[in-house]
């Protein structure tokens, strides 16, 4: 019954965003005007009911209702409740519905709000809005029925992957996807300024909060699945170039270059037409991204269920959507009058550097994960890694970091470097001081002493905007900004330390043996079977220790899941404040290896692994100063629209 | 000094250069649907007669497994495990279900003592005909097996039919069952 309803709230919704459509094209023409007083209600209508469809999902997935295919399928009575709700989210078609609810429900929010735009823009972007989310209602509805039935109804379903039963993956996801999809409202801010060539500082401002939340959701959702790779692999690495990670890093890279564009276009009205096409390929990366991730023609340790019909279907849908933005962009950019003029050595000269140099980023990430496509059309099997990525990725990063640390107290329009040598003298100095240093000690690579010294210069760099500045009526976007890129200098010194000075060992050894790595030695007491809802595992007990102190105990776990059938290293971590200790077991040493037989060596991986935590701290910094800044401009917001209702009120006072 | 972008000079041709890009893309990707990659791994082996192997027996008083008797024109189900290993108890109801069912199962048991074997067959019952002890991995890997349990499916002539990796769960018993019958023909 739920299923039905769910099915049925789809359709409908999928209607209201063609009457949408529709509306807010036919609303534009002289002859239609009266049809635009419904699509804002229209659009906030949609919205619910693509919401209430995914609650009906959740609930066949919470009640394991397995005459669902999708339930059958993706999950099992057995799974703790959490994991059957996150079931729901956890495959193709539940994540496809996930994606049109929170745009419907972003689309709604937008209809209802934004008042400071010209409505036959506001109009345009609603249409806008509504014609992707139809191709994505038409996929759903067509290619991937999340509410299919089953019969017979199946005794028990297939379980969830292992690797997803995890707490921080249920909710990594969603948090990309409400990225993806905030960026789905800037690509339809873009539509309608395009389609009424409406691109000023105005559009800028209505569409920057759309950005920021989007960027802050992006910023989240990347940190948190750069650290679930880290403990859940169990491979000890925290970033691996993946086509997966890479398609959430290719819009993010896009958002934060329309970020500081359109911080531009609404402070100084330059930039207009970079910052409208910067809006449609954030979203148009996202759409790429998702694509390539769940067409199958990419290989990725994330395997997502491969359909090659689908994959035609959503490469139709970017045809269209993508295809046809890009279109009316050449068409429309080159009567999109010019911006204000600036000097080279200015904040909008810095801006600029930022946003090539991002750009440029992009494309060397989007070529690297799309090479083996090529290659593989031309009949060769090559895959692209760090090797590739990252010196080519620094080639870029660093100009655009050292341009960082300088810009921020750069003023409008034009400066010059001499106003700003004194402050910029002492990450200057520190940076100079951190290279020396480094060499000093020796046998640390170029691009981890490059990082670690631009990490620890663009600490003093990050704060030099709040000099002079009387702390406490310094606005919270300033703020963000100066938490954001103080994160990016402390996320900097953890990848640079991380691949400096780790130490890894595996080691074969047996019960009460101790191995020592880098400042800890590490006991094997114990190994003994434990038992899960889903699962078996041989867990290990280690006695670590440092110097005199007392041990701690870590346990990581080889756990065997039996739906589906699957074998996986659960590591332990032992969080300190200057670095973590990484614990993985391996089997019962070979052995071959061992030399004799049942001499019952067990193997263990372990890392010390120093402030590479720091990586993930400086994520969340960077998305706290998004928050701030959000805020800072919700609030201003919020202020701005008190104040006009306060003028009207007294207008009409008056006119009394 | 206004951005590329935006300047005039850079000429209309970069406008497009976007969409071209797209289109670019939108051609290989399209290409690729219609020639997916072939990413599948199948088992080696099955198909493979069973490498040759002469296993000690694991306890006194049962022999040990010769990979001869594979062939003696009988199907059998060689199943890899040890006394170390848990998801072996969590099979061993099937395996008793299949040995009662007719099907000869043979072990390799592997890296293992006769006493943690012993308490093992106590605890979890025992369906084994032969068990050869696989002291030090070699015949494991040589079927090309890289855990436990895991389980063959040998015909008549000694060739592998199927390979089933990880433990045999209650559902799969049928399923397994339908290989015997399929090896039997």
């Amino acid at each position: 019954m739920m299923a039905e309803l769910g099915l049925a709230a789809l359709w409908l919704a999928a209607a209201l965003a063609g009457l949408q459509l529709v509306a807010g094209a036919l609303a534009l023409t002289t002859r239609g005007a009266s049809l635009g007083a419904i699509v804002r209600p229209v659009a906030f209508v949609q919205g619910l009911l693509a919401l209430l469809a995914f609650l009906c999902l959740i609930w066949v997935f919470a009640q394991t209702d397995l005459s669902v295919k999708l339930v059958a399928l993706n999950s099992h009575s057995l799974k703790p409740l959490i994991f059957k709700i996150a079931g729901a989210w956890g495959n193709h078609e539940g994540s496809m519905l996930l994606w049109v609810t929170v745009m419907g429900l972003a689309g709604g929010f937008v209809a209802l709000v934004e008042r400071r735009l010209p409505e036959p823009t506001m109009l345009a972007t609603l249409a806008g809005q509504a014609f992707v989310s139809l191709g994505f209602y038409a996929f759903l509805l067509m290619a991937s029925n999340p509410f299919e039935r089953l019969n017979p109804v199946p005794v028990e379903g297939n379980g969830l992957n292992p690797l997803l039963q995890d707490l921080g993956l249920a909710f990594h996801p969603p948090t990309l996807y409400l990225g993806y999809v905030g960026l789905s409202i800037a690509f339809s801010f873009a539509i309608g300024a395009l389609v009424t060539r409406q691109v000023g500082p105005e559009f800028a401002r209505a569409m920057r909060p759309w950005v920021l939340g989007a960027w802050i959701f992006l910023t989240l959702g990347i940190t948190a699945g750069s650290y679930w790779a880290y403990y859940e692999l169990g491979w000890g690495g925290w970033w691996f170039w993946d086509p997966v990670e890479n398609a959430s890093l290719m819009p993010w890279l896009a958002a934060t270059a329309l970020l500081h564009s359109a911080g531009v276009l609404a402070a100084r009205d330059a930039l207009r037409a970079w910052t409208v096409m910067l809006g449609v390929v954030a979203f148009s990366m996202s759409m790429i991204g998702t694509f390539l991730v769940r067409s199958g023609i990419l290989t990725s340790v994330h395997a997502f269920a491969v359909d090659p019909q689908r994959g035609s279907f959503i490469l139709a849908l970017l045809a269209i959507n993508i295809g046809g933005a890009l279109t009316l962009f050449a068409l429309r950019a080159a009567t999109v009058t010019e911006g204000q003029r600036f000097a080279v050595v200015s904040r909008e000269g810095a801006l600029v550097v930022n946003n090539v140099m991002l750009t440029a980023i992009l494309g060397i990430v989007l070529f690297g994960t799309l090479y083996p496509l090529f290659a593989e059309a031309m009949g060769a099997k090559v895959s692209v890694g760090p090797p590739y990525f990252n010196p080519m990725g620094a080639l870029f990063a660093v100009p655009m970091l050292v341009v960082m640390a300088v810009g921020p107290v750069l003023r409008w329009r034009r400066d010059t470097l001499e106003r700003n040598g004194k402050a910029l003298a002492l990450p200057a100095m520190v940076a100079v001081v951190g290279i020396g240093a480094l060499v000093l000690i020796g046998g640390v690579p170029l691009l981890p002493l490059l990082g670690l010294s631009l990490g620890v210069a663009l600490i003093p760099a990050s704060v030099l905007p709040l000099r002079d500045r009387d702390l406490r009526r310094t606005p919270l976007p300033i703020w963000g900004m100066v938490l954001a890129h103080l994160g990016v200098g402390v996320a900097l010194i953890g990848m640079g330390s991380e691949s400096a000075f780790s130490v890894e060992k595996l080691v074969a050894v047996h019960k009460g043996e101790t191995t020592h790595v880098g400042p800890w030695s590490v006991t094997l007491a114990d190994i003994e079977p434990v038992a899960g809802p889903n699962w078996t595992a041989l867990e290990g007990v280690l006695q670590v220790s440092r110097g005199k102190a007392d041990p701690v105990i870590l346990r990581p776990q080889s756990r065997n899941f039996w739906a589906p059938p699957q074998q996986t290293a659960e590591s332990a971590l032992l969080t300190r404040w200057n670095g973590q200790l990484y614990a993985v077991l391996g089997g019962e040493a070979p052995g071959a290896i061992a030399g004799g037989p049942g001499d019952g060596r067990w193997q263990l991986r372990l890392w010390w692994k120093p402030f590479v935590p720091l990586i993930w701290l400086g994520g969340v910094l960077i998305a706290l100063g998004g928050v701030l800044a959000l805020l800072g401009r919700v609030a201003a917001d919020l202020r701005r629209i008190i104040l006009r209702d306060k003028i009207a009120y007294r207008r009409e006072r008056q006119g009394r | 000094m206004t951005p590329p972008q935006d300047s005039p000079q850079v000429g209309r041709w970069a406008i497009w250069l976007p969409l071209a890009l797209f289109v670019g893309f939108a051609a290989l990707a399209a290409f690729m649907l219609r020639h997916p990659a072939d990413n599948t791994v199948d088992s080696k082996l099955v198909g493979q007669p069973v490498p040759q192997f002469d296993l000690p027996p694991a306890l006194p008083g049962r022999p040990g497994l010769d990979s001869r008797v594979l062939g003696n024109g009988k199907v059998h189900l060689v199943n890899i495990f040890a006394s170390w290993c848990v998801p072996c108890g969590v099979e061993a109801p099937q395996l008793q279900a299949l040995a009662r069912a007719g099907v000869p199962i043979e072990g390799i048991s592997v890296r293992d003592t006769t006493e943690a074997l012993n308490q093992f067959l106590d605890r979890n019952g025992d369906p084994y005909q032969r068990i050869g002890a696989d002291d030090d991995g070699k015949v494991q890997l040589a079927l090309g097996s890289s855990g436990v349990p895991e389980t063959f499916v040998v015909d008549g002539e000694g060739i592998i039919r199927y390979q089933h990796i990880g433990e045999i769960r209650p559902e799969q018993l049928d399923m397994i069952l339908a290989k015997v019958r399929e090896a039997q023909q």
